[in-house]
């Protein structure tokens, strides 16, 4: 009999979280441990070799943590995953686990502000070089490919100019000179959009966001689609014997999750920006919801977009599902079940207005997080991409005017009136 | 007999064998085989090397092929080419093994056809480690996704 496939809210639940054969916990143990004992000297050497599975040190696997890694790879629809301490340390794992010194990658240049610097200046002190190109255009991307190219890297939904990637055009890129398309699927979440169903190979999250959904907990994970050919002659190190790792061939030995193992094995092992198991633990208790927290914020999302279009304070909203908006067609082909919960607008009055509805409002939060319970607000020139000179701004999608919302899950109407009220007093 | 690719079916074989003849194991410690027998032995299964160019692998005596093997066999896992295993599943019926286990990439639907009309349960184009591993744990601490979906203790 054909095994069930089980649906994404039964997943949420259950996926990578059988109880444990000793006390039959129902809910996920914490295994607040840094080590694990070995049966015998025999059995620690199979646990070094790979030759079996187990926990040998929290830095490399950890139960609870392991039980967050299969719970994202089974709602994204992948072979495999590895947990890091935030969604930045996720996608270096990822790209370094990829990329070498003198290797070459080719990125979104709307990408979030921290992701664009972890690129284009932390990586470019390891010799690998990123060239930014235009994120709507697949063409863009291919004129920028190069014989080292070893990654194409994008967002799902941009942040904070919420632009859709067209993820199948630019895998297609990335597949024609046989490199992986890496996928920040973060601020839409699986429950949105699974960037494996579109081809892409890789996809990275920062767990802290929707996946958590409460804002008490940082995370990242990658996740592998299981499918990508490593042995086409661009990653040796995936088929050669590992320098890292006493000689083990991570694609012949693991297969289709092998890149999976290699990052863990290698690139987590010896840079170490491990999850906590409670924090593992406390993203868990988040993802159970998911399902049920991702229709809302989507629906109060659009529902204040619409809010804003009509009102007299507001220049411009941006929010991809709104009629109108330039990448409406991309979001009902991505995103068909809606665009998440984060909408930019600008306030009619510039920077000066700007700081101004944001000083009035009274239970939006201030501050620098998105995909929260909790709605939240910030201006993002003056903080999240502060960093940033004006034109590198512009670059990302950021104006001086602009306000981004991370709508909650409140009271849709106390959510509409702090607005109302703090866009009133930015006109004063 | 149908061939088994259930969770299930598949915990079913694992838990009712005990000794597992490896076709085409390698003395390389690197490769593959050798990881999937070296797994075997650690969990408590007995190993049966066949290569015809080896006299010892892994500290058991090694046989040139599955006829030669004395005693029953359990399963018979292939680590060899699709061609090589119709006559592997015919000596596989002739020993009276209960299952012939075709390696991930090893598909022969004549080897299958054979072994099944002889009475077997046959597994195709799987591993007998990672599939060991996801059904009855261990898979799981690798951050893979298993499939596995239950509220009973695990076993």
């Amino acid at each position: 009999m054909a095994d069930r496939e089980f649906g994404f809210d039964t997943l949420c639940l259950h996926a990578g979280h059988v109880p444990d054969a000793e006390t039959g916990a129902r809910a996920l143990p914490i295994y607040q441990t840094t080590s694990f004992v070995f049966d015998s000297a025999d059995h620690a050497a199979s646990l070094f070799n790979l030759q079996t599975f187990g926990n040998v040190y929290s830095r490399i696997s950890n139960p609870t943590v392991s039980a967050l890694e299969e719970r994202v790879a089974a709602l994204e629809g992948g072979r495999a995953a590895l947990a890091a301490a935030t969604g930045m340390a996720a996608q270096m794992l990822a790209l370094l686990t990829l990329c070498r010194n003198g290797d070459h990658i080719v990125a979104a240049r709307t990408l979030y502000g921290g992701t664009y610097s972890q690129l284009a200046t932390t990586f470019a002190q390891f010799a690998i070089d990123v060239t930014f190109v235009d994120a709507d255009d697949p063409a863009a991307f291919r004129r920028a490919l190069k014989p080292n190219t070893k990654a194409v890297y994008a967002e799902t939904l941009g942040n904070p100019q919420l632009n859709v990637c067209d993820i199948a055009a630019i895998a297609d890129v990335a597949h024609g000179i046989g490199v992986p398309l890496v996928v920040d699927n973060t601020l839409a979440s699986p429950y949105l959009c699974r960037p494996f169903e579109h081809g892409a190979d890789i996809v990275v999250h920062s767990v802290t966001k929707y996946l958590g959904g409460h804002g008490t907990t940082m995370g990242g994970i990658l996740v592998e689609s299981g499918k990508f050919p490593w042995d086409n002659g661009n990653f040796p190190q995936m088929t050669e014997a590992s320098r890292g790792y006493h000689g083990v061939r991570f694609y012949e030995t693991f297969g289709d999750f092998g890149f999976t193992m290699k990052a863990r094995m290698e690139t987590m092992r010896t840079l170490g920006p491990t999850l906590a198991p409670l924090s593992a633990f406390l993203l868990l208790q988040g993802i159970e919801t998911l399902h049920l927290r991702m229709p809302r914020h989507c629906e109060s999302a659009l529902a204040v977009a619409r809010h804003l279009t009509a009102h007299r304070a507001v220049e411009w909203v941006n929010y991809p599902l709104l009629e109108g908006n330039r990448y409406a067609k991309l979001a009902q082909r991505y995103l068909p079940r809606g665009a998440g919960g984060i909408l930019t607008f600008g306030v009619r009055g510039s920077a000066a207005a700007g700081e101004r509805f944001i000083e009035s409002v009274q239970f939006l939060s201030h501050l620098a997080n998105v995909g929260d319970a909790k709605s939240l607000v910030i201006h993002p020139a003056s903080t999240t991409h502060r960093q940033l000179s004006e034109d590198e701004q512009r670059a990302a999608g950021v104006t001086p005017e602009m306000i981004r919302l991370s709508i909650g899950l409140e009271t849709l109407d106390d959510i509409l009136w702090d607005i109302d009220q703090a866009l009133e007093n930015s006109q004063r | 007999m149908p061939i088994v690719d259930d969770i299930a079916g598949l915990r079913r074989i694992l838990a009712r064998a005990h000794v597992v003849a490896v076709a085409g194991l390698s003395e390389h410690w690197y490769r593959p085989s050798y990881f999937a027998a070296k797994y075997l032995l650690d969990h408590g299964y007995r190993i049966i090397p066949v290569n015809p160019n080896h006299t010892e692998i892994l500290g058991e005596r090694c046989y040139p092929d599955v006829a030669s093997i004395p005693g029953s066999v359990d399963i018979v896992d292939c680590f060899r080419r699709a061609n090589d295993i119709p006559p592997i599943a015919h000596e596989a019926v002739a020993k009276g093994a209960k299952v012939l286990w075709m390696q991930i990439g090893i598909r022969s639907e004549e080897g299958a056809r054979i072994a099944l009309a002889g009475g077997l349960d046959v597994v195709m184009n799987r591993c007998v480690k990672i599939e060991h591993a996801r059904v009855m744990g261990g898979l799981h601490w690798a951050g893979v996704n298993t499939g596995v979906i239950s509220a009973r203790r695990h076993a």
